[in-house]
C-alpha cells in the first residue's frame, strides 16, 4: 500500500461534510417524525372494522416494505419533479419507514392487555377516549425503543438521498471526492462520522430499552 | 480454615480413609454466588449402592449439590471426590491440584447420570434418538445394540409404544420416564434425581415414583435424590440428609429421621411438609 | 404504457440478465452474510474476552457505518489505496455480506442464548463433548429461531441490491432505468420495477417459510400450509423485524 494519504483534503473536506451532515440530520429527524405519525395512522387503519379499509391498507404496507427504498426514491423524484428533492426524500423515507413502524405499533397495541379494553367498556368510555387516554399511552410506551432504533436505521440510509441530488453528507463527500480525486479520504471520513454519530445513539437506545424493561 | 483445594497437597495423602471406601465424598465444599453462600463447608459421604435422599427447605442448597456433582456448576472451595478421584480438580505440577480439564471431567462424568426437574428431553430428536444419542456418539456403542437397549429401557418405563413419538407429543409424566430411560442408557454408577416430580401434574407423580422405586429395588445404582415427596424418600432411602442454610444439620436412616429427629429444625420442617 | 411494455417484451433477454445480476448479488451476498453471522455470532459467545471484543468491534463497525458508504468505499476508495480494482458485483457481495453478516451475528447470538439452559445441562449430563452439545442439541434448536429474522435480513439485502446500479453493475434496476430512458414512460417503468422486486421478495419469503416449516417439523412442531403464504408482517416476524433494526438490542 503506497498510497499517499492526503490530510489536507481531510481537513478541507471535513467542514463541507459537516455542512452536509446538517441536512442528513434534518432528513433523519423529519423522516422519523413522518414515519412515527403515518405509522400510527396506518396501524389504526389496519384495525378498522371493515375489510374494505384493512385489506388495501395491509396490501399497500406490505408492498412498500417489500420494495427497495432506492427505487422508490428515484421513482418519486422522477415522477414528482416539481417538488424539492429534499421534500421528496423526507416524504419517501417517512412513508417507507411508516410501513415498518405500523407493524411495530400494531404489536404495541396488541400488547396492551385485553383487560384494559374491557375496563374502558365497563366505564362506558367513548372509543375516542379509550384510544386517547388508555390504549395509545401504553402502546406508545411499548413502541418507543423501536422508534428510536428505526430512527438510527433511517439515519444510515439517508445517503440514498444523494442519488436524488439532496446535498447531504455523502453527496458532499462524492462531490469533493470526484473534484479532487480523494475518494479514499472522503469516504473514510464519511463512514467514521456515521459511526461516531450512530454508535453512541444506539448505546443510548439499548439503555432506554433496558430501562423500559424490554 | 483452609478451603482452597489448590493450596492443598494430594487429597489422597491427606485423607486416605475417605478416598478408599466411599463412592462420593464432599469435603468442606463451599459454593458461593457472589456474596451469597449456598454451601457452607459441607461434609458428607455416599457409599456404593446407597440410596440417599436430601431434604430441607427450598433454597437450602440441595439442588446445588447435585449440580456440582454433575459439573454443571463450578465449586468455590473444598473438594468433591468420586470413586477416590477429585471431581473438579486434577493433579497439577508438584502434587498440587488444578481445575480439571474438560477431558478429565468427561472421564469422571461417565459414572454419573442425572434426571432433571424439567425433563430436558431434546425436542429435535424423537424418543428413541433421545435415548440412543449419547450411547452411540459418546460411548461409541454400536447403533443396533444401543437401539436394542433403548427398547428394553422403554419396556421398563412402560413406553415401548412411544418409541418414535416426539417429546412434544408426550405428557409430562411420560417425558420424565423417557428422561429416566435416557439417563439409564448411559449405564451410570450414580444417578442424580433433581426434584423429578416437581414439574408434574399431581396425577402423574405416582407413576414416576413407582418407576424409581422399581429401579432402586432391582439395580445396584447409587442414587442421590432431592425431593419434596417425603413418603417416597422414606420408601427408597437408606440414608436421609436434612439440609438447612448450606449445611447438613442431621442425617440418619429414614425411620430415625422421620420418626424421631434429634434436631428442632428437622421437626419444624417435617411438621410443615407432612 | 404501451410503449414501455412493447419495449420491455422486445428486450426480455436484457431483463433476464439484469434479473440474474440481482439474484446473483442477493444469493452470494446472503451466503457471505450467513457465514459471517455464524462466525461473529459464535465469537460473541466465546469464553475469551479478547475473542468477544474482536467480534463486538467488527460488528459495531459494520452496523455503525452506512452500507451505502461501505459500498462506495470498496468501489472508489479501495482501488486507490491498494491499487487493485474490484468488480462491481464483487464489491456488492462483500459489502452486503459484511453489513448483513454483522446484523445476522446478533441473530445467531440471540438464538443460541434463547435455547433453554436445561438443554445444555442435559447434554452435559449425557457426557457429550462441547462440539457434540453444539451440533446435536443447541444448534438444531437455535436454527429454528434464526429463520424468521434471517428472512427479514434476506429481504433487506434484496432491497439493498439496487445500490449496484450506482456502481455500474448491470442489475435489474439499471436495465429497467435504461428502458425508461428509451421510452420516457417513467411511471410504468418504476411501477414495473417495484412489482418485480415485490415478487422476488415474496418468492424469497415463501422459500424461507418452507425452510422454517421443515426445521420446525424436526422439532415436532407442525405448521399449517396456510402459514407458508403468510407475509413477513405475520406475528412471528414482528419481533424479528425490531431485532433486526436494533441488532437484537445488545
Amino acid at each position: 500500500m503506497n498510497y499517499q494519504w492526503d490530510w489536507d483534503a481531510v481537513r478541507e473536506a471535513f467542514p463541507l461534510l459537516m455542512e452536509g451532515f446538517k441536512t442528513t440530520l434534518l432528513a433523519t429527524v423529519l423522516g422519523t417524525l413522518v414515519a412515527a405519525v403515518l405509522g400510527l395512522v396506518v396501524a389504526m387503519a389496519g384495525r378498522a372494522p371493515t375489510r374494505l379499509v384493512t385489506i388495501p391498507v395491509r396490501a399497500l404496507t406490505e408492498f412498500v416494505r417489500s420494495t427497495p427504498l432506492l427505487v422508490q426514491l428515484v421513482g418519486a423524484y422522477t415522477i414528482f419533479n416539481s417538488f424539492e428533492p429534499l421534500t421528496i426524500g423526507i416524504a419517501v423515507l417517512g412513508i417507507h419507514y411508516a410501513s415498518y413502524l405500523s407493524e411495530v405499533y400494531r404489536a404495541g397495541i396488541d400488547a396492551v392487555p385485553k383487560g384494559q379494553w374491557e375496563a374502558c367498556r365497563a366505564l362506558s368510555m367513548s372509543p375516542r377516549r379509550t384510544w386517547q387516554a388508555v390504549i395509545l399511552p401504553q402502546a406508545v410506551r411499548n413502541v418507543l425503543p423501536a422508534l428510536g432504533n428505526y430512527g438510527i436505521a433511517m439515519f444510515k440510509e439517508t445517503p440514498f438521498l444523494a442519488v436524488i441530488t439532496v446535498s447531504e453528507m455523502v453527496f458532499e463527500a462524492q462531490e469533493y471526492g470526484s473534484e479532487h480525486f480523494v475518494y479514499a479520504e472522503v469516504f473514510t471520513l464519511a463512514g467514521l462520522i456515521f459511526l461516531a454519530a450512530s454508535y453512541p445513539t444506539s448505546l443510548l437506545m439499548r439503555k432506554l430499552e433496558k430501562r423500559l424493561g424490554h | 480454615m483452609a478451603t482452597d483445594p489448590l493450596q492443598k497437597t494430594n487429597p489422597e495423602d491427606r485423607a486416605p480413609e475417605t478416598a478408599a471406601g466411599h463412592l462420593v465424598v464432599f469435603d468442606q465444599v463451599v459454593k458461593r454466588y457472589g456474596d451469597h453462600v449456598v454451601l457452607d463447608h459441607l461434609d458428607f459421604t455416599v457409599e456404593r449402592g446407597q440410596h440417599v435422599t436430601l431434604i430441607g427447605p427450598s433454597g437450602s442448597g440441595k439442588t446445588t449439590i447435585l449440580r456440582l456433582l454433575m459439573t454443571l456448576e463450578r465449586i468455590s472451595g473444598g473438594l468433591i471426590m468420586v470413586s477416590g478421584k477429585p471431581l473438579s480438580h486434577m493433579a497439577g505440577p508438584g502434587g498440587s491440584l488444578k481445575p480439571a480439564s474438560e477431558k478429565y471431567q468427561r472421564e469422571i462424568r461417565k459414572k454419573i447420570g442425572m434426571v432433571f426437574q424439567q425433563f430436558n428431553l431434546f425436542p429435535n430428536m424423537n424418543v428413541l434418538q433421545n435415548i440412543t444419542e449419547s450411547p452411540v456418539n459418546v460411548l461409541g456403542m454400536d447403533r443396533a445394540e444401543a437401539e436394542e437397549r433403548a427398547e428394553e429401557l422403554l419396556d421398563m418405563v412402560g413406553l415401548r409404544e412411544k418409541i418414535t413419538a416426539h417429546p412434544t407429543q408426550l405428557s409430562g409424566g411420560q417425558q420424565q420416564r423417557v428422561a429416566i430411560a435416557r439417563a439409564l442408557a448411559m449405564r451410570p454408577e450414580i444417578l442424580l434425581l433433581d426434584e423429578v416430580t416437581s414439574a408434574l401434574d399431581p396425577e402423574l407423580v405416582a407413576g414416576v415414583l413407582d418407576l424409581l422405586r422399581e429401579i432402586a429395588r432391582t439395580t445396584d445404582i447409587t442414587m442421590l435424590c432431592v425431593t419434596h415427596e417425603m413418603n417416597f424418600a422414606r420408601d427408597i432411602s437408606d440414608q436421609v440428609l436434612m439440609f438447612d442454610s448450606g449445611r447438613v444439620i442431621e442425617s440418619g436412616p429414614p425411620e430415625k429421621l422421620f420418626g424421631d429427629p434429634d434436631h428442632e429444625r428437622t421437626r419444624e420442617f417435617l411438621s410443615a411438609v407432612l | 404504457m404501451g410503449d414501455f411494455y412493447s419495449y420491455f417484451f422486445d428486450h426480455l433477454p436484457n431483463v433476464w440478465s439484469g434479473l440474474w445480476v440481482t439474484i446473483e448479488a442477493t444469493v452470494l451476498g446472503a451466503i457471505v452474510a450467513l457465514a459471517l453471522s455464524f462466525a461473529f455470532g459464535f465469537m460473541a459467545n466465546s469464553r475469551h474476552v479478547l475473542v468477544r471484543g474482536v467480534s463486538r468491534v467488527i460488528v459495531e463497525f459494520f452496523r455503525g457505518t452506512s452500507l451505502y458508504v461501505q459500498l462506495f468505499w470498496l468501489y472508489y476508495a479501495f482501488p486507490l489505496l491498494f491499487s487493485y480494482e474490484l468488480t462491481p458485483l464483487f464489491c456488492g457481495v462483500v459489502a452486503f455480506g459484511m453489513n448483513y453478516g454483522a446484523y445476522g451475528s446478533e441473530v445467531v447470538r440471540g438464538a443460541l442464548n434463547a435455547v433453554p439452559k436445561g438443554q445444555w445441562e442435559a447434554a452435559v449430563a449425557l457426557n457429550m463433548t462441547p462440539a457434540q452439545r453444539m451440533r446435536r442439541v443447541i444448534l438444531p434448536q437455535a436454527w429454528v429461531q434464526m429463520i424468521p429474522p434471517f428472512t427479514n435480513l434476506l429481504i433487506q439485502l434484496l432491497k439493498a441490491t439496487p445500490l449496484l446500479w450506482l456502481i455500474t453493475a448491470a442489475d435489474l434496476t439499471t436495465v429497467i432505468q435504461q428502458m425508461r430512458d428509451r421510452t420516457g414512460e417513467t411511471t410504468w417503468a418504476y411501477l414495473t420495477l417495484l412489482v418485480m422486486y415485490f415478487i422476488l421478495a415474496y418468492a424469497l419469503t415463501l422459500l424461507m417459510n418452507l425452510l422454517e416449516r421443515h426445521a420446525k417439523t424436526r422439532l415436532g412442531q407442525h405448521t399449517s400450509a396456510r402459514s407458508l403464504l403468510r407475509s413477513r408482517s405475520a406475528e412471528s416476524a414482528e419481533k424479528a423485524e425490531v431485532a433486526q433494526a436494533t441488532g437484537g438490542g445488545g
